[in-house]
């Protein structure tokens, strides 16, 4: 079977965020680049339902020119082909536009599963998935901590408020998965040669057939007109601990009436 | 401003708390607030979501809403939401929330905006806040499509009553092609102690500094003697230290205690968006550039290990078992 796994690149997640002040869209030049930790999940989801299961793991994502380098870290990981979707006209696309696009690739693909992050790191909106599955008229099995594919039928435990849920449903369909579902591997060097050879495809909006007045920022249903620093909450007390902050901490507690 | 539909969400016989607070808050966008409930106990709600402003009901009590994921729910709202044309739409920022506002946002092709803490109203549009990068930066923005989709964070909203009559209510009946979709065969719940998260006055939080799941005891132990709960960082429920249930933050639970006390966490972006709200916060850690500290009333530069069995002795020594 051939699984598509949505990968896409972010500023490093362990660095601070910025945003253009005039365009408030994402400043990627600067800042290091990386695969979202989320993604590395997913990857290694999907490559261990091929493993059990035969097949090709696509990884697929939307983005500029150097988001190709998440791709060759998946096919690296062992993804045995790419799908890159690199479009001017994509500029400050919302979540749905990137639902759209992603799934025009997915159907183009042939896959009959996608493995995807619960949301991405940058962006925290969660909604893509979902949303390409309903494009494809697929089921979504969302927040899996668990994930197991055998003859047709993909099932997952999905992490609740209160425990998880058992979760079924046929192929085709969409998987979400956490960040407890697997300890994503490093791709050896064997892999990163190889990766280099491996096909990645590029393709723009007309090769998919989506119009390009539905995506960027031309196609987004909102704009963003402002973003500012979040008020600051007053600058607190910060003490080194010299045998004496456990008695810091309860006269605090004391003063704030806990205790 | 015209009508206000809200998502509602049922939770024990009960409205989810979310689900009062942005029926409450809808009262301040719209002329009239309208609530599409899809669930078997959809009835025994509609009094306390006519108590909180509500005055229609869209209702759906078919078993296929809590056998399957998203795809009844999103069919059915999304023809509701073609015929009645609400002014704005709002979905509980929740994982089922999510599914179905993200589904209903491909089938009628509307946009919807996510991890909203505020809405108002801004001519015949809406402005919608959130915060990123870890709570540090606030970001606006209007909408500009017919009935937009919004997905609102816990407790952005305070749930307060109007009260309003039940609703008047229109049944929804589920279209035999509607697709059904993924299946739920079975739910299991973790067993779980002491207050709730989400309610706790107190809440002892451990991540990734704790070194490892046996030293969550210590928390516990704290806890117990603030009467409060255990929360923890995604990184150590990934890890499987601890359950989800008691995972603070952007895919976990939002709190708002009097107290929070962040033990060996350093406070990456989607943690400190659920617990921001708290009114004190106490940080522990030992690196001191950690961004916990900028949100900290009191930190301190140290070993939780170290720190936190002191300030157990400490508060036995002041008479707290």
């Amino acid at each position: 079977m051939k699984v598509a796994v949505f990968v896409k690149q972010i500023p490093d997640p362990t660095g601070v965020g910025r945003l253009d002040p005039a365009t408030h869209l994402l400043v990627r030049d600067g800042a290091e680049l990386v695969l979202d930790p989320g993604d590395a999940n997913g990857v290694e989801a999907a490559l261990r339902v091929v493993e059990a299961n035969g097949g090709e793991v696509v990884a697929i994502t939307m983005g500029g020119e150097r988001a190709a380098e998440v791709l060759r870290k998946a096919m690296a990981m062992g993804a045995g082909s790419a799908i890159h979707v690199a479009d001017d006209r994509l500029r400050g696309s919302d979540a749905l536009a990137t639902a759209r696009v992603l799934a025009a690739a997915v159907a183009r693909s042939g896959c009959e599963l996608v493995v995807a992050g619960t949301e991405s790191t940058d962006g925290y909106t969660g909604t893509v998935p979902a949303a390409v599955a309903e494009l494809l008229g697929w089921p979504a099995l969302t927040f899996a901590k668990a994930l197991e594919v055998d003859s047709g039928t993909v099932r997952i435990q999905r992490q609740t408020p209160a425990g998880h849920d058992v979760v079924e449903a046929s192929l085709p369909a969409v998987v979400t998965v956490t960040g407890a579902i697997n300890e994503p591997r490093y791709p050896s060097l064997r892999g990163i040669m190889a990766a280099k050879s491996k096909p990645l495809e590029l393709l723009s909006l007309d090769d998919l057939g989506v119009p390009p007045d539905e995506v960027g920022l031309a196609g987004a249903g909102q704009e963003v007109i402002s973003a500012a620093p979040a008020p600051e909450r007053a600058a607190g007390e910060l003490i080194e601990d010299d045998g004496s902050a456990a008695r810091r901490i309860a006269d605090y507690l004391a003063e704030l009436k806990v205790i | 401003m015209g009508l206000i539909l809200i998502a509602a969400e049922v939770a024990g016989g009960s409205p989810s708390p979310l689900t009062l607070e942005l029926v409450s808050h809808a009262r301040t966008l719209g002329d009239e607030v309208a609530v599409v409930v899809l669930d078997p106990e959809a009835d025994a709600v509609l009094p306390a979501l006519g108590a909180h402003g509500a005055s229609r009901a869209y209702v759906g009590q078919e078993r296929a809403y809590r056998e399957h994921l998203g795809q009844p729910a999103a069919h059915v709202v999304s023809a509701l939401v073609d015929r009645v044309r609400p002014a704005l739409v709002l979905f509980p920022g929740t994982q089922e929330g999510r599914d179905l506002a993200a589904r209903v946002s491909a089938r009628l092709q509307l946009p919807v905006l996510a991890n909203a803490i505020d809405v108002t109203g801004d001519g015949d549009d809406f402005l919608v806040r959130s915060s990123i990068f870890g709570a540090t930066v606030d970001v606006v923005t209007r909408t500009r499509s017919r009935s937009p989709l919004v997905l609102v964070r816990p407790k952005s909203f305070t749930a307060t009553a109007s009260g309003g009559p039940p609703p008047v209510t229109e049944v929804l009946p589920l279209p035999a092609e509607a697709p059904l979709g993924a299946r739920r065969l079975e739910s299991v719940v973790a067993p779980s102690a002491g207050p709730g998260l989400e309610e706790a006055k107190v809440v002892v939080s451990g991540g990734r500094g704790m070194q490892e799941a046996a030293n969550f005891e210590v928390l516990e132990h704290l806890a117990r003697q603030l009467g409060g709960a255990v929360g923890a960082s995604r990184a150590v429920v990934d890890a499987g230290w601890v359950p989800y249930a008691l995972q603070v933050g952007q895919t976990g639970k939002t709190v708002k205690p009097d107290v929070y006390i962040a033990c060996g966490i350093s406070g990456a972006m989607q943690h400190l968006v659920g617990m921001k709200g708290s009114s004190h916060i106490v940080a522990i850690n030992k690196d001191p550039d950690a961004p916990i500290f900028k949100l900290s009333d009191l930190g301190v530069v140290g070993d939780a290990l170290k720190v936190v069995p002191a300030l157990i002795e400490e508060l036995r020594a002041r008479g707290l078992s």
